[in-house]
């Protein structure tokens, strides 16, 4: 368990937060930019002193100030996987991945390095320098160098943003399969609640320096605690196996069970999202036949008012949230255990290859 | 349309003007010393030992610019602290004293009548009027040309490169051997060359400190000057060596920058 405490003013930024990643599972730090995420990052892996501020790895207290200890980056063992990854230019490949292997004979500082640039399919980089590779060889070189010393904890900022949106899939794909089989504490920080969802186990919304909220993606997304935590959540994202339906539609079998359609063109697996303000709800039972091609049985789980809307937390096969007036809820007699039919147009669903 | 056209005539003239004056004291070093002479005259005692005493010298006061001024200008790169203008501001100073002024205090300072005279010829140390001498005049007005040059160099490592050298398990002072230096390295060569060109180059300094001894203090551009009047073929040939030297060592730190710009942008 990797646990950060900080309270710290940097200019006219005042940081005030407090996190802890479990050993095995990944925390993600979601945030706008400016609001003090990679800060945090950096207080944990001892790149920056807060003014106040404790960091501990299981028993072993790496900062406290109140105490004045603080244990030196290059003793915490945090494998760091930079924004821009810093990968060293004046270095071949296998070099950079190499150069946290230490009192290791060169042949065998090679032989690692090798194997892990094998294990992320880059094998053949292993002579080449960085400012050759493309953004996503970079992503893979920055994560088999971070992993090298076996770290103790993983620190990720935005590990996929410099990446194009193709890249960026299958990136997301491999980035969670290596933070399926760490069994040290990840920390990610990214702006994308999307991305969030699918590396962290937990998220933590932050904003202004503070988190104002955190929990798993679905109970964030269906009860905020927050305007700006609803917004942040943006759209529902539902996963499932494309193919092609009828007069040009995508017919998506949902993980889990239930089908959904869109006017997206894909086939395989992928990500189907809507916004909770496109999804509308019905009494259970009733076989209104309207334009919404979309029809999920769902039950209430919670029902959180947000300044003038209500955000609705369903329970399907995948959670879902919808969005929709005080005045609705009423109608309705909405509240946890109410069975609805929750509806939404093809058109207003969009699809992302996985 | 012809306005234009005339400004650019007067651009390529003053461009021209500077070129032809700029070269010509070269050229004409170059038409005035036939290769035979050159040659011959290289074959004086006294002017080799002229050379060989400019190498020595330089190369003992570059040991020392680079050991002392490496950590030094790693320091002003990379931390930031309370007078850092004003401390780099001092270590620039000598790039604009007149050479004179940098000899009168180096004696006042470490002549023998100098405020640090006195400790420093009590453990038996002479610099005034020595070899020594030279090399520390040397040392003073070309430390800051690298020290410079590697400070730019330093800052303009990226600075995620030292932190991710750090999270990776390397010290401080690995990251500076590894990573700092490595990749600051052309642009402390480039410096480097500049210094080394300004310290072949010294007379003033080292004249009023260490004199102008042959064999002993009497580098090449002492040389020259004590040729004048004598033998007057001989300080030409000093002069083309000189020249030759110094066109190298421009250009060596001109293709070094290039390559520090490339890396740079990486």
């Amino acid at each position: 368990m990797l646990c950060v405490e900080a309270r710290t003013t940097l200019g006219r930024f005042e940081l005030d937060a407090s996190l802890r990643a479990p050993a095995g599972g990944c925390l993600a730090l979601a945030g706008p930019s400016g609001s003090g995420k990679s800060t945090l990052l950096r207080i944990a892996a001892g790149l920056l002193r807060p003014t106040h501020g404790r960091v501990t790895w299981g028993e072993e207290v790496w900062l406290d100030t109140a105490r004045g200890r603080n244990v030196a980056p290059e003793l915490r063992g945090c494998g760091y996987v930079f924004q821009d990854y810093a990968l060293f230019g004046h270095m071949q490949v296998w070099q950079n991945v190499a150069y946290g292997l230490q009192g290791l004979s060169r042949a065998e500082r090679r032989r690692r390095a090798d194997e892990l640039l094998e294990r992320f399919g880059i094998g053949r980089l292993a002579t080449a320098r960085p400012r050759t590779l493309s953004g996503g060889e970079r992503q893979r070189v920055a994560l088999a160098r971070a992993l090298a010393p076996s770290p103790r904890a993983l620190l990720l900022d935005e590990p996929l943003s410099a990446l194009d949106a193709r890249t960026r899939a299958s990136a997301s794909r491999e980035l969670a399969a290596v933070l399926r089989d760490a069994a040290v504490p990840a920390l990610l920080v990214t702006h994308d609640f999307t991305e969030a969802a699918v590396l962290g186990d937990r998220v933590a919304v932050i904003d202004g320096g503070r988190i104002v909220q955190e929990g798993t993606a679905g109970e964030l997304a269906a009860a905020p605690a927050s305007a700006f935590v609803a917004d942040f959540t943006g759209a529902v994202v539902l996963t499932g196996v494309a193919r092609e339906g009828p007069d040009g539609t995508t017919i998506v079998e949902l993980d889990g069970g239930g089908i959904a359609t869109s006017t997206d063109r894909r086939t395989g697996p992928v990500a189907l999202s809507v916004h909770p303000w496109e999804i509308a709800l019905e009494p259970d039972g009733t076989h209104h036949e309207g334009s919404a091609r979309n029809r999920l049985a769902a039950e209430v789980v919670t029902v959180t008012a947000i300044g003038n809307r209500v955000r609705v937390g369903l329970a399907a096969a995948q959670p879902l949230v919808a969005e929709i007036t005080g005045a609705a809820v009423g109608g309705l007699h909405l509240e946890p255990g109410v069975r609805v039919t929750a509806t939404w147009k093809a058109t207003a669903t969009r699809l992302v290859s996985l | 349309m012809s306005g234009g056209r005339g400004f650019a005539a007067a651009l390529f003239v003053a461009l021209a003007l500077a070129l032809a004056f700029l070269t010509l004291p070269i050229v004409a070093i170059f038409v005035s010393v036939s290769p035979r002479e050159l040659v011959s005259s290289l074959d004086d005692p006294g002017v080799l030992d002229a050379l060989w005493l400019s190498l020595r010298t330089t190369l003992a006061a570059l040991a020392i610019i680079v050991v002392v001024g490496t950590p030094a200008a790693y320091l002003l790169a990379t931390r930031s602290f309370r007078a850092k203008a004003l401390v780099t501001t001092l270590v620039e100073l000598p790039l604009v004293l007149p050479p004179a002024v940098a000899g009168v205090g180096l004696l006042a300072a470490l002549g023998p009548a100098g405020i640090a005279g006195g400790p420093i010829e009590d453990s038996g140390i002479r610099l005034a009027l020595e070899t020594a001498g030279v090399v520390v005049a040397l040392t003073f007005v070309a430390a800051p040309f690298f020290i410079r040059g590697a400070q730019v160099a330093f800052a303009s490592v990226d600075r995620t490169w030292l932190q991710a050298s750090r999270t990776l398990g390397a010290s401080e002072a690995r990251t500076f051997l590894r990573v700092a230096i490595p990749a600051a390295a052309p642009g402390m060569l480039a410096g480097l060359a500049l210094a080394w060109g300004r310290a072949v180059g010294e007379f003033g300094a080292t004249l009023i400190f260490a004199g102008s001894f042959r064999g002993r203090t009497q580098t090449a551009p002492l040389a020259i000057y004590e040729r004048l009047g004598t033998d007057f073929t001989g300080a030409l040939a000093l002069a083309a060596v000189l020249v030759v030297f110094s066109a190298a060592l421009l250009l060596t730190a001109k293709l070094l920058s290039g390559q520090q710009a490339v890396d740079v942008v990486r």
